[in-house]
């Protein structure tokens, strides 16, 4: 197994199963993401910068950077307030029907992403269910894109700060409201603090998420360029002109984005889990 | 046991006195709030669905899903989900068995990389594999040497559905075994198992709940994915398309009610994900909480 | 089964937890390894386990080299601190485990599984006990069973790691007992990891006290209670006075006080620490060279004997005596007295920071 030399074992485990395990891991990963991820920035190299950096800074491509990871932001923020509203309820709470709620909550990670935008497009179009009783336009604008990434993005918040306040000791706001400070108070300055960090990652894997979502964005998008069409689907849109070299300057520069935001990500997830070591 | 104290603590009446809880009326604005939202947001989209379906009749219902396309197209979900679930599985429990059971240098960059597809649009998942086997892409004369098409057939969704859905059952697993440590391992080991024989009959049992929840997730995202395999099928009826892309053609040619009633069977399989996920998760609960009598 | 452990060292990293281990089991022998946590006494018996390799020496069960034998050829009975019982199995099922995973050729019939699984849960008094899941038994009833697991399989040697560290007192000094008894009654070689000394002292044939990866003593409880060899030990093995001073012609001099310590004679001008128990410590009333002076501050008069505080006069430090109540009585002493105190039996170490 050529990679496993390359990470120095150390074997420090009776159990058997190491060699095999880390070998085909490594080969997984190496055949499916790796092999293929790193074939994007090869195929940006080989085409000269100059016409990387036009494709890239083309107008109508920075247009799509604006509105994906404005919308994106936008619905991250929306799920950040009702995923710790929605957590809070859930966790704190015992109401008639909680353990339904409880368990629709995952909804948008098992309904398939094109379904999520065709209903969610029926229902907010101008003659839809709620679409009708607007004065403004929802669907084909970045307003609805924007709901299409608040829905996915939903579970993210609300399942990374669930638990966290599941382990917040009862006894700190006990200790609060005996040294005096009323509920708005013990909240803010107790509960909250605890609760950021694990607030903050769901932010960051659903603004995640919601930046590279393609199924539910398009029909709820209209995908006018300048005005709703985001990042992933010009790189659709560049794929069916055969536009390779464009489709993939792209791509890296959505897959950087990934990287950090991967980092991000790991930053605050050990940041969560050291606080409750 | 000790150490899961959080699991009783949630289940706890919550007091209902001044000091630490807030008034009665603050409590049920927040609860209508959070309850309206998801009502609104999740509950009447899948409504909507399934009213949708049935618009115009349980005849154009029927006619819409028993449709020969249709009717490929569910097959060919099938397949892939065949394909994907279980590579992915056997994937997930050797990738866990390697990070949690053991100590290595690179190990905190092998689960980065694990989490990788999570992270990355579908499009871009689609798009790699393009880059790879297509006509122009990197093995894309070899493989026309040889006379297999990868692009806009069935490996290529595959491939594709297979990046996308990686890291479910491992990112599952991780946590779970981490927290079970090595101990009932070494416990088989000295009784005299071999490795085999411990993997079977003690770490297997172990994860069964885990696994079970990841394969759910996994088999939820592989039979729903839509932009990785936009991408790689060509969208050829009867050939490549998969059920969300068969959704799309409908909608996209103003079948709404045939489109809905594809999209109804697919949801419907997503609740179906959601109960079980619900009972598996009251199951590995009540495993940890000990009841007198139980057995 | 004898157990010869040759020079074992193990280290994590920069982390030295084994330095050169030697012990010598005899066969049926009960030993303890007695230390605080880090002293690395669980990674020793891992290793004699085989759950862990030292990066040097060697582990001989009899004439047999067990050092690259791996832990599931190795015959040993291993009970885990947290009992590591299979959560999915039922009592009956986690005894049998061992029986049932052997090779179709040396498995028993699912008869004789039956009856030494019934005959191990006589042995704990867990008959009734079979079907039962391991959630459903108390602290000490998991143990047992974790026990018979391990009995099943006839090991050659019992290693046990902190066996009762989990139980409450109660529980603890009744299992303590039973062990000592199944011991006696099994002859098996075993060896358990302790950091409880009166643990370790009430059940072991042998002891072997354990610091920062270095043996510090091995011998019978008595002696190393009564001979602790190093200042460690009597700081690890129960309550010890010290009498500070400087050794000059072969005494321990303070003030006007001054003991014998006649192993030091060649000794001039040192820094030195006198070791004495409790017990071994008297309280006059007369003024003598071997005595300090002290004031009675505090007296604890709870079962047969009567702990006595007291407060040195030149120092201002602590000592603590142990009289029993005749003695005490017969004393007739008060809260508040001034009294000497005289060290009966004190051993003298040199601060190791002053003998190199």
């Amino acid at each position: 197994m050529a990679h496993l030399q390359g990470l120095k074992v150390k074997r420090n485990s009776v159990l058997p199963g190491f060699g095999i395990s880390l070998g085909f891991t490594m080969f997984y990963i190496s055949i499916l993401v790796i092999l293929p991820l790193s074939t994007i920035f090869i195929h940006s190299v080989t085409v000269p910068w100059s016409k990387v950096w036009e494709t890239i800074s083309d107008q109508r491509v920075v247009a799509s950077y604006q509105l994906s990871i404005g919308a994106s932001l936008l619905a991250a923020f929306i799920n950040v307030v009702f995923g710790v509203l929605i957590a809070w309820v859930l966790v704190r709470y015992r109401f008639p029907g909680r353990r339904m709620i409880d368990g629709l909550v995952d909804l948008p990670f098992a309904l398939p992403t094109a379904i999520a935008g065709i209903a969610l497009t029926t229902l907010y179009s101008q003659n839809g269910w709620i679409g009708q009783f607007l004065n403004f336009k929802v669907a084909f604008t970045p307003l609805g894109i924007t709901l299409a990434l608040t829905f996915i993005g939903l579970p993210f918040v609300v399942r990374t700060v669930q638990p966290v306040l599941q382990n917040v000791d009862k006894e700190i706001e006990e200790a609060s409201a005996s040294l005096g400070a009323n509920r708005l108070q013990t909240f803010v300055r107790v509960i909250f603090p605890e609760l950021l960090p694990a607030a903050l990652t769901g932010f960051a894997l659903a603004f995640a998420r919601a930046l590279g979502e393609y199924g539910s964005v398009v029909f709820i998008a209209g995908n006018m360029p300048m005005r709703t069409e985001i990042t992933p689907l010009l790189i659709m849109t560049k794929l069916e002109q055969y536009d390779y070299a464009g489709a993939t300057a792209i791509a890296a520069v959505m897959l950087i984005f990934s990287f950090i935001l991967l980092f991000v990500i790991n930053l605050l997830q050990w940041w969560t889990n050291r606080k409750f070591i | 046991m000790a150490g899961h104290v959080s699991v009783h603590y949630s289940s706890l009446p919550v007091k209902n006195t001044k000091s630490d809880s807030e008034a009665r009326l603050v409590r049920w604005i927040l609860i209508i709030l959070a309850v309206g939202f998801l009502c609104l947001f999740l509950v009447l989209p899948l409504v909507a669905i399934f009213i949708k379906a049935f618009d115009k009749g349980s005849a154009v219902f029927l006619a819409a899903i028993s449709n020969p396309d249709a009717l490929s197209a569910i097959k060919l979900t099938m397949i892939i989900a065949l394909i994907t679930v279980p590579l992915n599985a056997i994937f997930g429990v050797a990738a866990a068995w390697a990070v949690t059971k053991f100590n290595f240098k690179g190990k905190s960059l092998l689960i980065t990389i694990i989490d990788l597809p999570f992270a990355i649009s579908p499009v871009i998942a689609g798009l790699v594999f393009v880059l790879l086997f297509s006509a122009h892409g990197l093995f894309g004369q070899w493989l026309m040497d040889h006379d297999i098409k990868i692009i806009f057939a069935v490996p290529g969704i595959a491939l594709a559905t297979l990046l996308v859905t990686l890291p479910f059952v491992a990112r599952e697993l991780i946590p779970l075994m981490q927290t079970q440590g090595t101990t009932d391992e070494e416990a088989s080991l000295t009784l005299g198992a071999n490795g085999w024989k411990t993997f079977l009959l003690v770490t297997l049992p172990n994860i069964k709940w885990g696994l079970l929840y990841g394969i759910i997730l996994c088999s939820a995202r592989a039979i729903g994915e839509f932009g990785a395999v936009s991408v790689v099928s060509g969208h050829i009826r009867g050939l490549t398309n998969t059920m969300p892309l068969h959704i799309e053609i409908l909608y996209n040619e103003y079948q709404f009610s045939a489109a809905f009633a594809v999209a109804s069977l697919l949801s419907f399989f997503a609740i179906i994900t959601l109960v079980v996920k619900n009972v598996i998760e009251w199951k590995v609960k009540k495993s940890e909480i000990p009841e007198e009598g139980a057995s | 089964m004898s157990i010869q452990i040759q020079n074992i060292s193990k280290s994590f990293g920069t982390f030295q937890a084994l330095d050169n281990i030697t012990i010598d089991i005899q066969t049926g022998e009960l030993v303890a390894l007695l230390g605080p946590s880090g002293s690395g006494k669980t990674s020793l018996l891992r290793i004699i386990a085989g759950l862990e390799a030292a990066n040097q020496g060697a582990i001989l069960f009899g004439e047999e080299d067990m050092t690259l034998i791996n832990t599931k050829e190795r015959k040993v009975g291993f009970v885990f601190q947290h009992y590591a019982l299979f959560r999915h199995m039922t009592v009956f099922d986690n005894i049998a485990y061992g029986l049932k995973v052997r090779p179709r050729k040396t498995r028993p019939s699912k008869k004789e599984i039956e009856e030494k699984v019934y005959e191990l849960l006589k042995l704990v008094k867990l008959e009734a006990f079979a079907n039962r899941y391991p959630f459903h038994l108390s602290g000490g009833q998991r143990q047992r069973v974790a026990l018979a697991r391990a009995l099943a399989v006839e090991p050659k040697v019992l290693l046990l790691d902190e066996p009762f560290g989990a139980l409450d007192a109660k529980v603890r000094k009744e299992l303590r007992r039973w062990l000592r008894k199944l011991h006696d009654d099994y002859q098996i070689t075993s060896i358990f990891v302790t950091h409880d000394q009166e643990e370790a002292l009430d059940v072991a044939d042998r002891v072997v006290v354990m610091n920062e990866g270095k043996i510090e003593q091995i011998g019978t409880p008595e002696e190393v209670y009564e001979n602790p060899i190093s200042p460690f030990v009597y700081h690890f093995l129960g309550n010890v006075n010290l009498f500070k001073g400087r050794l000059h012609n072969g005494k321990l001099q303070h003030g006007s006080f001054e003991v014998d310590a006649p192993e030091f004679a060649g000794t001039e001008n040192r820094e030195a620490v006198g070791y004495v128990r409790p017990h071994d410590i008297s309280i006059e009333r007369e003024a003598s060279p071997d005595a300090v002076a002290a004031k009675i501050s505090y007296i604890h008069i709870v079962g047969a004997a009567v702990q006595i505080e007291l407060i040195r006069k030149d120092e201002g430090d602590f000592l603590e005596v142990e009289l029993t109540k005749e003695h005490f009585r017969s004393l007739n002493l008060k809260s508040g007295e001034d009294v000497y105190v005289k060290p009966k039996q004190l051993r003298v170490f040199i601060p190791e920071d002053y003998s190199i």
